[in-house]
């Protein structure tokens, strides 16, 4: 309605809006000052500008779809990995490990050079103050930024080699990648996905059984605890939803996770319990589910 | 009618200088990608609030699901991912759209750096714009950590080593974002407030400024 000529509004405006046009202030340039083809914003322009948009959308959508945000394991603070922020943290990560930007010369490097930079990017229009708009015509700051740039993807590059070899050496995964292919192993076999975390304690199954007796004995309450919540090695309450009788045989027999928990069935021998015992406290062991 | 209803409320409120300040204003012909294809340059901003749009309204989704402690934090985001109608998409919204939102951004910066807008009279909205880079950084930086995983963690693990580094400040400048002398519930808690709302309204006050700025002072002209 803004356009109509002969419209009932009570207030009819001349000129681009309704900055009052007064003296010192910065009157906004009619637009017969740019000769050409100008065009409404609303709602010629904004409507080919949504089209871009909506292209834009469908692009972002197929993106979303294809690709689904990465969701690792719950934080857990004695995990080893290899720490990495955000992908566009990466060249600021990798610059704090020159050796003129940590150690020594930290405070160079977290508030000189960081401070500088970013200092002189804010203050950038009142740093270069000619009136030349043309970025070839404005050699030094030009250059001043394309540098910056270039350093920007050397320092990133830098960062994601530094990382991809360093995940090769350890033979790591991205936890991302290895919980959606566990998760699709766990599917395969029919075993719930979840990684959360158990809100609800989970009961021990057949508490009086003599079990509970070779269990002490046998040396599990080391790692496992005598309440069966997990130390030094898991919690055993629920071990039956992951493994079942001869995995857990399997397991005392052998060991478990390279060698995060050795092989414990001599010990049990020597703790004076017999085969008998052992295969029945693993026979109790895949009794231990939730409900 | 609706002109009726919309007279109505004209007369008593007095909407109509307000309606034409945001949109009776022309799009001059050299930052129109329709006559010229090199104009898409100046697209740019705008697709950055495009983003900046989606990211307010699948975060507010993604709210209703969310929970900020450290046992329910993963696994409401495990629930949302795995369990809940279309919240891989909402989450994906939000996770890719935090990175093109700084792409898009970037570029936006590098046009008007390279065009030389920002001169005179135009300082103040390039400082403004600025600004409005850094709180983005910092909406990056505090969502990180919400996801509570492994990756979360150890990465602010290692921001808060960097922010202890900074000279006299340091130990103080860290406590104070993790809420305590490590990473745990507090600083989790911490960053959902700084993210959900101390940051975002501070984003949207400097955008409120940005959008008054450049009506008043117009696009800057052709080169």
């Amino acid at each position: 309605m803004a356009h109509g000529k002969k419209s009932d509004e009570k207030i009819v405006f001349v000129g681009d809006s309704r900055v009052k046009k007064s003296k010192g202030f910065i009157v906004p340039p009619d637009y017969t000052a740019y000769p050409g083809k100008s065009e409404a914003f609303i709602p010629n322009f904004l409507l080919k500008e949504w089209m871009v948009g909506v292209v834009f959308l469908v692009g972002f959508l197929v993106l979303t779809i294809a690709e689904p945000a990465p969701l690792g394991f719950p934080a857990n603070p004695s995990a080893t990995i290899i720490p990495m922020p955000d992908w566009y943290f990466l060249f600021l990560y990798e610059y704090l490990k020159l050796p003129y930007a940590s150690g020594d010369y930290v405070v160079l490097g977290v508030i000189g050079v960081t401070g500088v930079a970013f200092g002189a990017l804010l203050l950038a229009p009142f740093l270069d103050t000619g009136k030349e708009r043309r970025f070839y015509r404005r050699p030094i700051t030009s250059s001043l930024m394309i540098l910056a740039i270039m350093a920007i993807v050397y320092l990133t590059n830098g960062a994601w080699t530094h990382y991809s070899n360093e995940m090769e050496a350890t033979g790591q995964k991205a936890e991302h990648i290895q919980r959606e292919e566990e998760a699709r192993e766990k599917r395969a076999k029919g075993l719930p996905t979840t990684n959360a975390i158990a809100t609800k304690e989970v009961a021990i199954v057949e508490k009086e059984d003599v079990a509970m007796e070779s269990y002490k004995k046998a040396g599990c309450i080391t790692c496992h605890a005598a309440d069966m919540k997990g130390a030094a090695g898991p919690s055993l309450r629920g071990i039956g939803e992951v493994h079942d009788k001869d995995a857990i045989l399997t397991i005392i027999k052998e060991g478990y996770g390279d060698g995060k928990m050795p092989p414990m069935y001599d010990n049990a021998i020597a703790a004076g319990l017999t085969d008998k015992d052992v295969d029945h406290l693993a026979e109790w062991l895949a009794k231990q589910k939730a409900e | 009618m609706f002109k009726n209803i919309y007279n109505w409320i004209d007369e008593r409120l007095d909407v109509t200088p307000i309606w034409r300040d945001v949109a009776d204003h022309e799009v001059p012909e050299h930052v129109n990608p329709a006559h010229h294809f090199s104009a898409f340059v100046y697209c740019f901003g705008g697709l950055t609030f495009f983003i900046t749009v989606i990211q307010i309204l699948s975060g507010m989704f993604l709210t209703m699901y969310y929970v900020p402690d450290i046992i329910n934090a993963y696994n409401s985001v495990e629930y949302l991912q795995t369990q809940v109608a279309f919240g891989q998409i909402v989450r994906g919204m939000h996770h890719w759209g935090a990175s093109l939102v700084i792409v898009m951004m970037f570029l936006h910066t590098m046009r008007v750096f390279f065009t030389g807008s920002y001169k005179a009279p135009r300082e103040m909205n390039w400082v403004v714009g600025m600004l409005i880079f850094f709180v983005m950084l910092g909406l990056g930086l505090t969502g990180y950590l919400l996801p509570w995983d492994n990756k979360a963690y150890f990465a602010t693990k290692v921001t808060m080593e960097i922010a202890n580094s900074v000279p006299y400040l340091g130990p103080v400048l860290k406590e104070l974002m993790q809420g305590g002398t490590i990473v745990g519930a507090q600083t989790l808690t911490r960053f959902f407030a700084l993210h959900v709302f101390f940051l975002p309204a501070v984003l949207l006050t400097l955008l409120v400024g940005h959008f008054i700025m450049i009506r008043r002072q117009g696009i800057s002209g052709p080169l």
